[in-house]
């Protein structure tokens, strides 16, 4: 037993010794943390939190980034901001989606449906560049994962903005960021105190808004988070008691001889 | 193999076993005698047989909704992620499977340096065991390029780029690796075919693995020849199993912590970002369980010699029976083999350290060192070593003494030396 406990112990130093991420922590500023619900061994999503998130995206991140992996009915979908069907439904029909062609050859507009996927803010990539003073605004579906740091990272550059330190000049169209790989970034600070309307009365503080909105992306970037840490705490359970077993099923085995097992 | 009489009880099993003896086979895989001192490091070949069946049955289902196309797999892969039933546990366990399958591959290599199960009469088993590495690291490095993110891309550029360090035909190499002037869809799709071809390459080459250890039978933590079947063996079934069993369901607990708690944490973030050929991440880094490669291969200033230092790093491993002269197999026995033996292991850190940092400065004068030191070891140390060492005297059996010492003081030496060892 001893040994599994040590060979684990050391397993866990090297991996964290030579994890790419531990090179990447080196080069910026530490991040901000927070306590995110969905981090710990049992952890989930705030569901508010998630609605809110969306409410978040949609009205201010949408209209320059996309979530092109997520369709709309993945938002009535256990483990997500579960909203039901009908919101959904309704939130679907608020967009404009391409069809077609119809019986005629002719492609036509119509509202979207649960199974359609996120309406994108631009046609192509080319578009996007151009509209945003030639920088991409990055697809968010799996945004969270792509960022070392995860959340906290991108609820710090969310935090991040500020007055650029003294003798640094920053180009029309750049921002200062403390946490942003090289301090600038080319979004403009985009969260006000206010800027949307929570329905649930939650005050709608630049703080509130990050989280819930860095809380949303965590979700669009692993939808089945919960169903994970809850089969995880399963299958834990199953293998310790399986594991206890056999140890002493194998103890009795080799008593049979002199050895030590 | 069939080296004993077996006949099956029912008829009907004698007469299919006159035609096609699988049952002396199964016979012979139960009542095949192993030594009964084996540690847990010998628990790591099932362990082995585990990684690979696991990663050839989810690779399997992957395969069934992965499309191997550039413009398409990023996003098959988020379709597995999100709409396939369980996909996303699935990809999980593949995807840590295969570090979880490295991590078991060096546990038992070093294993083998440690006992010397590479020597006489063990060499065959050893040559395949490294065939078998060579394949493993092909063909992760494969997998790693079908998400096609980032480090998907530029991983493969890389690499491939390797092949145009050879002279004349370097370009030429790998323009037909590549089949095109740049990594693009025709690299992906044959590595996709390569990469489901291996495994079962691996996989012959496991059962070849295996027969060649049933010939001499297993090494031991002593290292000494024993008779079989003896005093000193117990059958396979049911006591090794069973240890086998025990030691697998450890690791599973530990493969299970990685796939539900920390999914991410052995891959690299920027490969969650579709491979783009016009932006090139700021580190391409391998994955971990191919750094130490990849420190040897930087630290060499010229191209072609950082190449070929790289592959001669698992040469020497395949040469190992031949450069290590001592005739004693066990470390227990050989005091100053001992020290060396741990300065290796060190050393192998250390280059797997350096090879996720950046080829400057400091890293990369430690990498300069820790290359040389790692081919002294082999070529230097171990041919001299062997002729000059004095060992410790060798027991004569698992069970009888040690000259003048007791059967007691020989079976305690075991397994306080073995427990000592970790």
């Amino acid at each position: 037993m001893k040994i599994f406990l040590k060979l684990t112990f050391l397993f866990v130093i090297i991996s964290s010794l030579i994890s790419p991420r531990a090179i990447a922590a080196g080069e910026q500023q530490e991040l901000l943390k927070v306590d995110w619900s969905f981090k710990s061994f049992f952890g989930k999503f705030d569901r508010a939190s998630l609605q809110r998130g969306y409410q978040v995206y949609t009205e201010v991140c949408a209209s320059c980034h996309s979530l092109k992996h997520l369709s709309y009915r993945n938002l009535a979908e256990k483990g997500g901001p579960e909203f039901t069907e009908l919101e959904a439904k309704a939130i679907a029909s608020n967009f404009e989606v391409t069809d077609g062609p119809n019986s005629d050859g002719e492609m036509f507009e119509r509202p979207a449906k649960l199974s359609d996927k996120f309406v994108m803010p631009y046609a192509n990539v080319q578009e996007a560049i151009a509209a945003n003073g030639g920088a991409y605004p990055p697809d968010m579906s799996v945004l969270v994962k792509a960022r070392s740091g995860g959340a906290n990272y991108i609820y710090s550059v969310l935090m991040g903005y500020d007055e650029p330190p003294a003798g640094m000049e920053l180009d029309d169209g750049v921002y200062y960021n403390k946490y942003m790989y090289g301090n600038k970034i080319k979004m403009s600070s985009p969260l006000d105190d206010d800027i949307v309307e929570y329905s649930d009365g939650t005050k709608a503080t630049v703080d509130q808004m990050a989280k819930d909105v860095t809380t949303f992306l965590q979700w669009t970037a692993e939808p089945h988070l919960e169903t994970r840490h809850k089969l995880g705490f399963r299958v834990i359970i199953y293998l310790s008691v399986l594991t206890v077993l056999v140890y002493f099923s194998m103890k009795k085995i080799w008593s049979r001889i002199e050895t030590k097992v | 193999m069939s080296d004993h009489e077996y006949t099956p009880k029912s008829k009907v099993g004698k007469w299919f076993n006159d035609r096609l003896p699988l049952l002396t086979l199964a016979n012979h895989l139960t009542d095949y005698p192993t030594p009964k001192n084996l540690n847990y490091w010998w628990t790591f070949g099932g362990i082995l047989t585990f990684c690979l069946i696991t990663q050839i049955i989810t690779g399997i289902v992957l395969g069934m909704h992965y499309v191997a196309h550039a413009d398409l797999a990023f996003q098959s892969v988020e379709h597995i992620m999100r709409d396939v039933n369980y996909g996303w546990l699935i990809r999980y366990v593949h995807a840590n499977g295969a570090s979880m399958f490295f991590l078991a591959v060096y546990i038992h290599i070093f294993r083998s340096l440690y006992y010397g199960s590479y020597k006489s009469p063990r060499e065959v088993i050893w040559i395949i065991g490294m065939l078998i590495y060579f394949l493993m690291m092909a063909t992760a490095f494969m997998g790693y390029v079908l998400p096609w993110g980032q480090m998907s891309f530029w991983g493969a550029t890389v690499i491939t780029n390797l092949f145009s360090a050879i002279p004349l035909v370097g370009e030429s190499i790998t323009n037909w690796l590549w089949g095109g002037y740049s990594v693009d869809n025709p690299t992906l799709t044959r590595f996709f075919s390569l990469h489901y071809l291996f495994p079962f390459l691996i996989l012959g080459l496991v059962v070849l693995h295996i027969w060649a250890l049933h010939v001499p039978g297993n090494n031991n933590p002593i290292g000494i020849d024993i008779k079989k079947p003896s005093k000193d063996t117990v059958p396979f079934h049911p006591y090794i199993v069973i240890k086998d069993a025990f030691a697998l369901l450890i690791f599973l607990l530990i493969f299970a912590f990685f796939v539900f708690f920390s999914p991410n944490i052995l891959g690299h973030a920027d490969n969650y970002i579709e491979a783009n050929p016009l932006v090139t991440p700021a580190h391409i880094v391998p994955e971990w369980y191919l750094l130490p490669f990849y420190a040897i291969l930087r630290s060499v200033p010229d191209k072609l010699l950082g190449v070929i230092a790289m592959f001669a790093a698992i040469f020497v491993l395949v040469i190992l029976p031949w450069l290590d002269t001592s005739k004693v197999r066990s470390t227990v026995f050989r005091p100053i083999y001992k020290q060396f033996y741990w300065f290796l292991v060190a050393d192998v850190l250390i280059l797997g350290y350096v090879g996720a940092m950046p080829a400057e400065g400091l890293y990369l004068l430690t990498a300069r060192v820790a290359t040389a030191y790692y081919f002294a070891h082999f070529l230097i140390i171990l041919p001299f070593l062997g002729l000059k060492e004095k060992t410790t005297p060798l027991p004569l059996s698992i069970t009888e003494p040690v000259l003048g010492g007791s059967a007691d003081m020989a079976m305690a030496r075991n397994n306080s030396d073995f427990k000592e060892k970790l």
